[in-house]
């Protein structure tokens, strides 16, 4: 268990960071760049689940978001040839409304999350055999394998979806004609002739 | 760390993610972006109280979340792949065709 100070240090370092790379992904000119900053902010969230005694959904977090999705997101703007000084076009005209939103927006929900109304829970601390990984499964393959089998159908259905969506052009496989099939002539298929026998000699 | 302290981080990275949405109305891919940053501070929010309630339902929730969002990543880079071969451009002005 890392001691209270420690704690800190390590969380404000990691929120800072987070909330930097967040404001990169949003601000930086290259969709390339914004891909890797987007990446950065995983892995300081993934820290910040750790603080939380999270650890199985930290390293589900780096494993999943970092290995697959993020790549994916790298691959397709790699493909794509993006114009992006038209993409860009309205940034600065919208800058500052965006910039008045993001304050309202936030300076709200700080102000109702202020620890004078959330602060007062105590920081619980985790026995020394707690095991994350365990507790979560023991909850997800009792209470929620229902649910679990519906997020692997889910799955399944991405897994076509995205395949039909994105294959093109003529396809590679072997497919029935059917018209073509109930067309056929049985006269086209077989030829009968009419031949005779030889004797050997 | 109190429990207030990671609910304002995570409402400071909502707020960034909806304010790149305003200013980057165009870009496909950086909205796409910025949904993930969006789940990515609710799902801190959901594990701090998880963690401070000492509940374990708001970390399936989590799981969930991410199985959803992952579908969500891949058909929609796939659906804007197909965009970007008939259009030639990501941007969403673009996006009228079924106006007709």
């Amino acid at each position: 268990m890392l001691s209270t100070v420690l704690q800190q240090i390590v969380f404000y370092f990691f929120a800072a960071s987070l909330v930097f790379s967040a404001a990169m992904v949003v601000l930086s000119r290259n969709p390339v760049t914004s891909a890797l900053f987007l990446v950065y902010s995983f892995f300081n969230s993934a820290i910040l689940w750790m603080l939380l005694n999270a650890e199985f959904l930290s390293l589900v977090l780096i494993f999943v978001y970092v290995g697959a999705v993020m790549t994916l997101f790298l691959f397709v703007v790699m493909m794509l040839n993006i114009d992006i000084e038209t993409l860009r076009k309205g940034f600065v005209r919208y800058l500052p409304f965006g910039l008045v939103a993001v304050a309202l927006v936030v300076g709200l929900m700080i102000t109702a999350i202020w620890p004078a109304n959330f602060g007062a829970l105590p920081n619980p601390q985790a026995a020394a055999d707690y095991s994350n990984t365990g507790a979560l499964g023991a909850l997800l393959y009792t209470h929620y394998v229902y649910a679990f089998e519906l997020a692997a159908m889910l799955l399944l259905v991405a897994i076509v979806a995205a395949i039909s969506l994105s294959q093109h052009g003529k396809p590679q496989r072997k497919t029935q004609n059917i018209s073509k099939q109930i067309d056929v002539d049985p006269k086209d298929r077989v030829h009968l002739v009419n031949m005779l026998s030889e004797k050997k000699q | 760390m109190p429990l207030s302290a990671y609910l304002i981080v995570s409402s400071i990275l909502f707020g960034i993610a909806v304010a790149g949405m305003v200013i980057n109305r165009k870009n496909l891919i950086l909205l796409l972006m910025c949904i993930e940053l969006m789940l990515l501070a609710v799902n801190t929010n959901f594990i701090a109280f998880s963690h401070f309630l000492g509940n374990l339902q708001g970390q399936i929730f989590v799981f969930f979340i991410l199985t959803v969002a992952a579908a969500e990543a891949a058909i929609g880079l796939a659906i804007l792949m197909v965009f970007f071969r008939n259009k030639h451009t990501i941007s969403v002005q673009e996006m009228n065709s079924l106006k007709g």
